[in-house]
């Protein structure tokens, strides 16, 4: 009885005193929801001052029957999908590699973090104007090397460019988190498996990758909350385009906002991006949950 | 079919020699134990022989087929790990039968095998968990099933009790000695535990520092060790050593005495000395005894033997029962 009266204090202690960084917690996310909210039920434009007025839903539907809007969303999965992918198996390729003993085991490791530390704009430019160019870049001058004509990534494959640009940049992540997961694989385990018979394929297949699972689940849920609001590297590349083969929801929003000065058409669109974040949110704890628990 | 010999092998890491060079003879059927102080090369021999290190030089031979060079799964032979090493997101069913998965035997076959191996092991309600829902004797329980099912020229054991309580550890080294008779299979294994090598072995490796100091059957060793690290590893308590008068009286360099073969006497015998601490373990008393001119010594004596710290009594070593070894500590006999 004392220890169940003793329990109950500490819990209601316990509420006291995370109450106040909850209700800043709240208010910082809460205040400017409900702003967002309500702009994107009013008629406002930048353009024209003090016309603001309430809309209903108008700004929704015009947002969500704009064709910009499902090419958009396309982008959007595919951009996250896309780079999820060549992530997560470059990772564990790399991560493999490097959990190899070999000569400047430090030096290399290093070197294949550092596109993690590099800026978004200044990676996205790097590879614009240095590779992907096609009179002057790197790749242009392989394909002429070899008697092709040089490709215009950008201008040809705006979508695929990104996809590529943003893997670099978080290959580096995942490589880093799926090679510690990969160290702690213990050694024993790895010795028995050869005992038993299994092959570096089998080893591979029945010990690492089971093993890895947890680590792959952080790994595409971090990069997914990330993922999804790729945007420096698509204004310095391609702007969205050509057309909009290039635009995703948070580029649809800025579009809308800065652009074409539509507060309450960008508003719309920030909750509507919101919305669909909280549905993809919703399938990926339920994945992670389940390896988690595992 | 299980013998393993081991001719002239060496290991090296870096500069430092862990083991400058061994010959061995494993016979088929044999329950071989590698004891030896922490540190001493026992699990480096021991991973020598399964292929999980490679030789420096030397070369070691499986059933009479040389197996230097062989991977550790060409070997045809098991281990079980002091961490029993289990996949821990496989059932322990999956664990049983990865072996027999990976030499790519039936499912039917499997599945029975894997039974076969349950049933002896007491594993058949546990077949469905995962290794960390069960307790650590039930671990290492799958561990010996999981090298049981495919059924190898030899068990390789390296420490695998080391992980459990006392009671525990007695219980699965009669198991695993009841297995050795079932089977019949060739067993090496790895322990520091003198207890245990001398309980199981039908022969005991004695190492230290690489080197092998005595090879021989648990009684062997304990009547006639051949030098004195042999003499006081192998004993509990450990084997009462004197040099000076009285050894060289016996015209030994260091004369050594077991415990068990002093006898007490309250009023007369060859040395006297005062009784220091009295470890009372009911049937047995051990003394640790301050004898005058000798040093500290202890003796076995019957539960019944009453005496108390501060005590004089007088102690004479059985004249049959005494080691007698040279300045070098090589045995005398
Ligand atoms: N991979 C390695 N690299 C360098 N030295 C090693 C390596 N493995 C073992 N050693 C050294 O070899 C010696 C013997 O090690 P080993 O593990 O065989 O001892 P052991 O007899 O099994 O001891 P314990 O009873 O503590 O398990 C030790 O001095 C150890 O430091
Ligand atoms: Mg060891």
């Amino acid at each position: 009885m004392g220890d169940a009266m003793a329990t109950l204090h500490t819990r209601s202690a316990a509420r006291l005193m995370i109450a106040p960084s909850v209700l800043l917690l709240l208010a910082w996310m809460i205040v400017p929801l409900a702003l967002t909210i309500y702009f994107s039920l009013l008629r406002y434009n930048l353009l024209m001052p003090g016309m603001e007025e309430f809309a209903g839903l108008t700004n929704y539907t015009y947002f969500l029957t704009d064709p910009a809007f499902f090419q958009a969303v396309f982008n959007t999965l595919a951009i996250v999908l896309g780079v999820l992918f060549i992530t997560v198996v470059g990772g564990i390729g790399l991560a493999l590699l490097l959990d190899q003993p070999m000569f400047g085991q430090g030096i290399v490791r290093i070197l294949v973090i550092a596109p993690f530390l590099i800026m978004p704009t200044v990676a996205a430019l790097v590879w614009k104007n240095m590779f992907m160019n096609p009179v002057n870049g790197l790749f242009a001058w392989l394909a002429k090397l070899v008697g092709l004509q040089p490709f215009d990534f950008l201008a040809n494959a705006p979508l695929f460019s990104i996809i590529l640009i943003v893997a670099w940049q978080w290959l580096p992540f995942a490589t880093l988190i799926l090679l510690t997961a990969l160290q702690s694989l213990d050694e024993e385990q790895k010795e028995a498996a050869q005992m038993d018979g299994a092959g570096a394929l089998s080893r591979f297949i029945y010990l690492v990758l089971p093993h890895l699972s947890r680590a792959i689940t952080v790994v595409i849920l971090i990069q997914t909350i990330f993922l999804l609001s790729v945007f420096a590297e698509i204004l310095v590349t391609t702007n969205g385009g050509p057309g909009t083969q290039s635009t995703t929801l948070t580029f649809l929003v800025y579009a809308q906002a800065l652009l074409q000065f539509d507060v309450g058409g960008a508003s719309a669109g920030g909750i509507i991006a919101v919305i669909l974040a909280n549905i993809v949110a919703f399938f990926l704890m339920r994945m992670i949950g389940k390896t988690l628990e595992a | 079919m299980g013998s393993i010999t081991l001719k002239n092998v060496s290991k090296v890491f870096g500069a430092h020699a862990v083991i400058p060079s061994i010959d061995l003879d494993i016979n088929d059927g044999e329950f071989v134990v590698f004891v030896g102080p922490s540190g001493c090369g026992k699990s480096t021999l021991l991973r020598l022989i399964a292929g999980l290190e490679d030789v420096s030089d030397g070369a070691i031979v499986i059933d009479g087929k040389n197996a230097t060079e062989l991977p550790p799964a060409k070997r045809g032979l098991s281990m079980v790990f002091q961490s029993y090493a289990l996949y821990p997101h496989m059932s322990v069913r999956a664990n049983i039968a990865f072996p027999l998965k990976m030499a790519g035997e039936d499912k039917a076959v499997i599945d029975k095998k894997v039974e076969d191996a349950a049933r002896v092991l007491n594993l058949t309600d546990y077949l469905d968990r995962k290794p960390r829902q069960l307790s650590g004797g039930q671990r290492q329980r799958v561990a010996i099933g999981r090298a049981i099912v495919r059924q190898p020229e030899a068990f390789l054991f390296d420490e695998p009790l080391s992980n459990l309580d006392a009671a525990l550890r007695v219980n699965m080294r009669l198991e695993i000695s009841q297995l050795h008779q079932q089977l019949k299979t060739t067993m090496v294994y790895v322990t520091h535990d003198q207890v245990e090598a001398m309980t199981m072995a039908d022969k005991i490796v004695v190492l230290n520092r690489g080197r092998i100091e005595q090879v021989g059957s648990p009684l062997e060793l304990y009547h006639r060790p051949d030098n004195l690290f042999v003499a006081g590893f192998i004993g509990s308590p450990k084997m009462n050593f004197i040099s000076g008068g009285p050894a060289a009286s016996h015209q030994a360099h260091t004369i050594g005495v077991r415990p068990e073969h002093l006898v007490l006497s309250k009023d007369h015998g060859m040395w006297q000395g005062t009784v220091g601490v009295a470890e009372h373990l009911g049937s047995d008393t051990f003394l640790h005894v301050n004898a005058d001119g000798i040093g500290t010594m202890t003796a076995r004596v019957s539960g019944d033997f009453a005496v108390t710290h501060g005590d004089r009594v007088f102690l004479t070593p059985d004249p049959q029962r005494l080691h007698r070894f040279d300045e070098k500590g090589l045995a005398i006999r």
